[in-house]
């Protein structure tokens, strides 16, 4: 069996009265494509945020590998290796799309802000090797073709596959997609299962995802983790959740 | 590409050449407004990095401006010098007895501006939202007060006179050519690509690795530090400085200057700049008695703030993102430009 790398162990946010996540134990092994399901409001989102720092965990810890990184700052935790997407698309609307995806290279720039202002030392090999990674990454996600396009000008799909290209880009031990399919046609949707099996395999990732597409979901998992009201209510493989009463229970509602 | 290079260089050849000419045939008028184009260019262009490019809105040059020049001014004047003007109060020790020579002035006018700089930064970037433009517009207000007040420092509103005219075109276009270079490269590097993924959402910044306090503090030193420079080269171009030339008044200009450029673009900053130096000055003629259709109009003072406004209204009007919008100009783009214009030339 291979190591977990991403764990979560009690996992609670609070916002004022509101208990937005209870007590969420998650465990993501090298290799594996974990699923976080849940109807509207189950705290999914708030899951992923408080995982990358976006908001403070009330109480619970957060492990990426052996080390602790509950309630870092943001920035210090994509540096380490978890990036994610956003429910709602957020790119830099006003740049580039290959700058959109080499805005996310700055962590691992080593010149220093005097060699990128007069041009010397390691500046020119440094953006050299982050264009050529940008335009690997856009090739694989097929944006070669809109590589000078402003993020903005994209439709809808390709933008969501720009947020993904984006991410690839910190190089990220564990990547984090939140609502990857959501909008897309089942034509779209299946394409892009297939993409993302493509570069789970190519680039060694491992992935979370939040989705509310139960066919992508149970196609692509490994393993899937369910919560309602902020609740975990189950965790084990699309078979097993498929047929648990607990989540028919949560997604249908049990008779009275 | 070395196309680009070779036409920069010869730009740059072009506009050496241009200044020599200037100094030696045209009008201490003429040469004045070169100069102040100069440096009002040098504050635009760097001043445009923390509110255009990084998006976050600063109110703060004139202060910056002003603590320059008096760094600078108190730096050069000799001894004597500061003994004689400073009739209220004398001088306090370590001032009155420093000189130093008028490049290592501007160095220090740079480093203490950028450093006063950085000092405000770290209280007001811990927190997101606007409450960089309420802290400089007060910082602002407290350096008019304490330029008025420090009397043994800045000898209060009698301000510092008999500045050697160290500012040549050569030093302020020199500086200027320094210091778009140095902005260019910045904001073309990874740096400025944070700058500008900040600018345009800082959450999903933060969430690729971009340490969303240290871009803006970085950006803000830089704009301060090219600011107190300027100051330096300002003063030493006037030659005398008072408190009331630092007024907010002198940000509102820059602010036209940045907008009607275009925000977040650094060749319009430059436009900008050239415009306004040069125009205030071709302007001068509205504050002047004239004739217009017929009618003899009385010189009206203020006259060409109120035409400056204007512009400003019309472009808020009609041309929201000013002159460049957010392009940058490129030699590419000017070739396509010209060779569109000489095809319908032809045409017609």
């Amino acid at each position: 069996m291979s190591e977990t790398l991403l764990r979560t162990e009690g996992l609670t946010v609070v916002f004022g009265g509101l208990v937005a996540l209870s007590g969420l134990d998650l465990e993501i092994r090298r290799g594996e494509i974990v699923g976080l399901i849940g109807p509207n409001g189950a705290g999914k989102t708030t899951a992923f945020n408080a995982i990358t720092g976006v908001v403070q965990p009330s109480s619970g810890r957060i492990f990426l590998g052996e080390e602790d990184i509950t309630a870092r700052p943001a920035p210090k935790i994509a540096a380490k290796g978890i990036a994610r997407t956003f429910q709602q698309i957020r790119l830099y609307d006003d740049l580039t799309v290959i700058e959109n995806v080499m805005v996310a290279g700055h962590s691992s720039v080593r010149y220093t802000f005097l060699e990128a202002v007069t041009g010397l030392g390691r500046f020119s090999a440094d953006e050299k090797r982050i264009s050529e990674y940008a335009e690997y990454l856009l090739e694989l996600m097929g944006l070669s073709d809109v590589i000078s396009a402003k993020a903005s000008a994209l439709p809808y799909g390709r933008q969501r596959k720009l947020e993904i290209a984006r991410a690839l880009a910190l190089r990220p031990t564990v990547l984090l997609l939140d609502e990857p399919v959501a909008g897309m046609n089942p034509m779209e949707t299946k394409g892009f299962a297939d993409l993302l099996r493509r570069l789970h395999r190519e680039l060694n990732l491992t992935i979370g995802l939040i989705d509310h597409d139960m066919g992508f979901v149970m196609n692509v998992c490994h393993k899937i983790k369910v919560i309602d009201h902020g609740v975990p209510i189950a965790w084990g493989t699309p078979n097993e959740i498929r047929t648990d009463q607990k989540v028919i229970a949560a997604y249908l509602g049990t008779a009275a | 590409m070395t196309r680009d290079r070779i036409l920069t260089a010869a730009a740059v050849g072009i506009l050496l050449a241009f200044l020599w000419f200037a100094d030696r045939t045209f009008s201490a008028y003429s040469i004045r407004i070169l100069n102040t184009i100069a440096i009002f260019s040098i504050v635009a262009v760097t001043y445009n990095l923390i509110n255009g490019v990084t998006g976050q809105f600063s109110l703060g040059p004139n202060a910056f401006i002003a603590i320059g020049s008096y760094t600078s001014a108190l730096l050069t004047l000799s001894p004597q010098e500061k003994a004689a003007s400073f009739i209220i109060d004398p001088i306090v020790w370590p001032l009155s007895v420093i000189s130093v020579s008028f490049p290592v002035s501007l160095i220090a006018a740079g480093v203490l501006a950028g450093l006063i700089a950085f000092l405000i930064s770290v209280p007001v970037f811990r927190v997101r939202g606007d409450y960089l433009a309420i802290v400089t517009l007060g910082f602002g207000e407290v350096m008019q007060v304490i330029t008025n007040n420090a009397v043994s420092i800045t000898n209060g509103p009698l301000g510092l006179k008999g500045l050697y005219p160290h500012t040549t075109l050569w030093w302020s276009w020199g500086l200027c050519i320094f210091t778009i270079i140095c902005t260019v490269r910045l904001v073309n590097s990874s740096y400025g690509r944070a700058m500008k993924a900040v600018r345009e959402d800082e959450t999903a910044a933060e969430a690729m690795g971009i340490d969303a306090f240290w871009t803006k503090t970085l950006a803000f030193t830089f704009s301060a530090f090219f600011a107190g420079v300027a100051g330096g080269l300002l003063a030493h171009l006037i030659t005398t400085i008072s408190p009331s030339l630092f007024t907010f008044f002198l940000t509102f200009n820059l602010l036209i200057i940045i907008v009607v450029g275009g925000l977040g673009s650094t060749t319009g900053a430059l436009i900008g700049a050239v415009l306004f130096a040069w125009g205030g000055e071709a302007l001068r003629v509205v504050e002047e008695p004239f004739t217009l259709f017929g009618y003899d109009l009385p010189g009206i003072p203020g006259m060409r703030m109120v035409i400056f406004s204007a512009i400003l209204i019309l472009t808020m009007i009609f041309a929201r993102s000013g002159i460049m919008g957010r392009r940058e100009f490129s030699w590419q783009a000017a070739i396509d430009l010209g060779s569109t214009l000489l095809q319908r030339i032809r045409r017609t």
